[in-house]
């Protein structure tokens, strides 16, 4: 099937050659900084991880996110989904791909991440998310491209498959629950050191993943000549709006928990992202940013006739999209560490090439996300025609 | 002890043969030499390695040259006040050293009073739970210690550290600015490190193995007596279990359950 990715109009290989170009940039800017070090990052002793750790931890929610269209076609037969959990499968293997090359450019010492695997460590969180995380990728390659090909050839998939898309239903969960882990378990950081912070990450990631996915589909319904579906899109449009209300109500339980018990460390962090602290105020414009957007997104998902016209639902999914990205990839790492352990403020901001090392594995995450797409969209037109 | 080749060679077979090793074999060649050699030093017998601070007696001079020996002894390289800034002993405000403590009325002096801080080797250490390869690790002498052969540079324990003595070597310590560490590597019996690896202080592991005090506290005793101590708090008898008993002592954020192995006599 993957000669399918080989064939196809003028614009998709201006976009493939367009992608190429931005992950050549930022394989350059990574042998750079491979060179030198991460001292060519924004990083330093406070702020230890930055840009790339944010990402990570986003984009492991999109891929958790693939769930959302997978849970209710198997588990509660809607059919109607059945279109469209390729898709899912696809955005997650796209976005668990980003997830291990974060981690990868964020390695002060690459070449021995096999260490990893060669002192295996089960009290540490870390050694977990690999395991999860290389599992859930595993899941998703093995189960779209058998589904697929069942699918071209008209039969149906067998049942070792049908085994493990059940098992890849809570697998989802556990990549970004063990994520959170990451975060939630360390001592002295008040802002991460949350019982809510897994249950934090997933409403974020059912939002910011099915919206993403929502545009996806808009674009494919445009550019190809598979329609996911009307009724897929709306059903995803309800789920977006649930998870984002969730997201946000699980928001004002922090700030309620910090701002009422009045107790100093609980509160800084929120001081720092939406106040500025010390005079350090770098992410007060993206907090509000962010917040603006979630207003928006908030109206456009409650209200029903917005949610169901596909123009405003559009304009909300990337109202979310941005929203869920500011306060994750920006403002979760960031605010966790500031202040530091010495109550003092450090501004961290990313560097061009750190930006563009970023960007790159973003390029290399959306050149899988095309290709397999265009391979889950060829086979589809096929089989329709 | 005279032993000739062959001597040798029997007694290693013979050591071999029955399962044994080490100081077994020196038992057989030379009964209680090795015993008397440990008894020498009683401070490679720690259980529960700690450090006592009396800051009464304690002063910025001896903190400045406690934090030179031990970069000297350990090659760690000067990046000045930058983001990259590497120490693995420093001089800490008050008010900063135990954030939370401090309130409006504090005299000023008190609050900009210079502590000392260096790795707690906390008994249970956060740092050690959250190492995905076990590149950091508790010894059983308590010391938290680092293998910088092992090390993938994910900074985990950066973050898992609430005491932010932990640092990362963001590019290639031996290119540290020249104009800042005109002879580096001060210490050529020390390894210098590479870069994308965590460093921190080992209480001195190198030396504790051969019987030295700690680079710290040798260098502040010679300056001023009983400034610092250092010893196992496993042994009730022990210099620190008796100036713990002695003077009232605080340790950095006793309430995380970290258990720190740093004690400041205040």
């Amino acid at each position: 099937m993957l000669d399918r990715a080989l064939s196809g109009s003028q614009r998709y290989w201006m976009w493939i050659v367009f992608l190429l170009a931005l992950m050549g940039i930022g394989f350059g800017c990574y042998l750079y900084q491979f060179k030198v070090g991460l001292k060519i990052t924004g990083m330093g002793r406070d702020v230890s991880w930055g840009f790339y750790i944010a990402q990570f931890t986003y984009l492991v929610g999109v891929a958790a996110s693939g769930v959302m269209v997978v849970l209710p076609y198997y588990l509660h037969d809607y059919k109607a989904f059945g279109r469209v959990t390729i898709l899912g499968e696809f955005l997650a293997v796209a976005a668990v791909t980003m997830c291990g090359l974060f981690i990868f450019v964020d390695l002060g010492y690459p070449l021995r991440i096999l260490n990893l695997f060669l002192y295996p460590t089960p009290n540490s969180i870390l050694f977990w998310d690999a395991i999860v995380l290389n599992v859930y990728l595993l899941l998703n390659i093995f189960i779209g491209w058998n589904v697929l090909a069942a699918e071209r050839k008209g039969v149906p998939y067998g049942k070792v498959i049908k085994t493990l898309i059940y098992i890849s239903i809570p697998w989802a969960f556990s990549i970004h629950t063990v994520t959170a882990f990451l975060y939630a378990g360390l001592p002295g950081r008040h802002y991460w050191l949350t019982a809510i912070m897994a249950a934090r990450f997933l409403a974020s990631a059912f939002c910011s993943g099915p919206a993403l996915l929502i545009l996806v589909c808009l674009i494919v319904k445009r550019v190809t000549s598979f329609d996911p579906g009307r009724e897929q899109i709306r059903t995803l449009g309800s789920i977006v709006a649930y998870a984002m209300i969730l997201n946000v109500f699980f928001f004002l339980l922090e700030l309620f928990t910090a701002f009422y018990s009045q107790i100093p460390g609980h509160m800084h962090t929120f001081q720092f992202l939406f106040f500025g602290l010390e005079g350090h105020g770098r992410l007060v414009p993206w907090m509000w940013t962010a917040t603006v957007f979630t207003v928006i997104s908030l109206v456009l998902l409650i209200v029903p006739s917005t949610r169901r016209s596909e123009n405003t639902l559009a304009v909300a999914c990337a109202s979310v999209f941005i929203a869920t990205w500011i306060d994750k990839g920006l403002g979760l790492v960031i605010g966790g560490f500031t202040p530091n352990p010495f109550e003092r403020v450090t501004d961290y901001w990313p560097t061009t090439p750190e930006v563009l090392i970023t960007i790159g594995v973003w390029a290399t995450g959306f050149f899988v996300l095309t290709i397999l797409y265009k391979i889950a969209t060829s086979v589809k037109e096929e089989v329709a025609a | 002890m005279g032993v000739d080749r062959r001597e040798f060679l029997k007694v290693v077979g013979l050591s071999a043969f029955i399962g044994l090793g080490g100081k077994t074999a020196f038992e057989l060649l030379a009964p209680g030499d090795v015993e008397a050699q440990l008894e020498a030093v009683p401070i490679m017998k720690g259980n529960r390695w700690a450090m006592v601070i009396d800051m009464l007696a304690m002063d910025e001079e001896v903190m400045d040259k406690c934090i030179e020996a031990c970069h000297r002894e350990h090659n760690v390289p000067d990046f000045g006040e930058t983001k990259e800034a590497i120490f693995w002993i420093w001089k800490e405000e008050y008010e900063h050293a135990f954030p939370g403590q401090q309130h409006e009325y504090i005299a000023e002096e008190v609050k900009h009073n210079k502590f000392l801080l260096l790795c707690n080797h906390c008994t249970n250490p956060p740092c050690v739970r959250v190492c995905p390869t076990k590149a950091t690790f508790k010894r059983e002498d308590g010391v938290v210690m680092m293998d910088q052969h092992r090390c993938i540079g994910c900074r985990f324990c950066m973050a898992g550290c609430p005491f932010g003595v932990r640092n990362f070597n963001w590019g290639d310590p031996r290119k540290a600015p020249k104009e800042l560490n005109p002879d580096f590597p001060t210490n050529p019996q020390y390894p210098t490190r590479s870069k994308g690896v965590v460093e921190k202080c080992t209480f001195c592991a190198e030396r504790l193995a051969k019987g030295l005090l700690p680079v710290c506290v040798e260098a502040a005793n010679a300056m001023k007596e009983d400034v610092m101590f250092f010893g196992d708090l496993a042994d009730p008898d022990s210099n620190v279990r008796r100036v713990l008993r002695k003077h009232y002592t605080i340790r950095r954020k006793p309430e995380l359950g970290s258990e720190p192995n740093l004690f400041f006599i205040v």
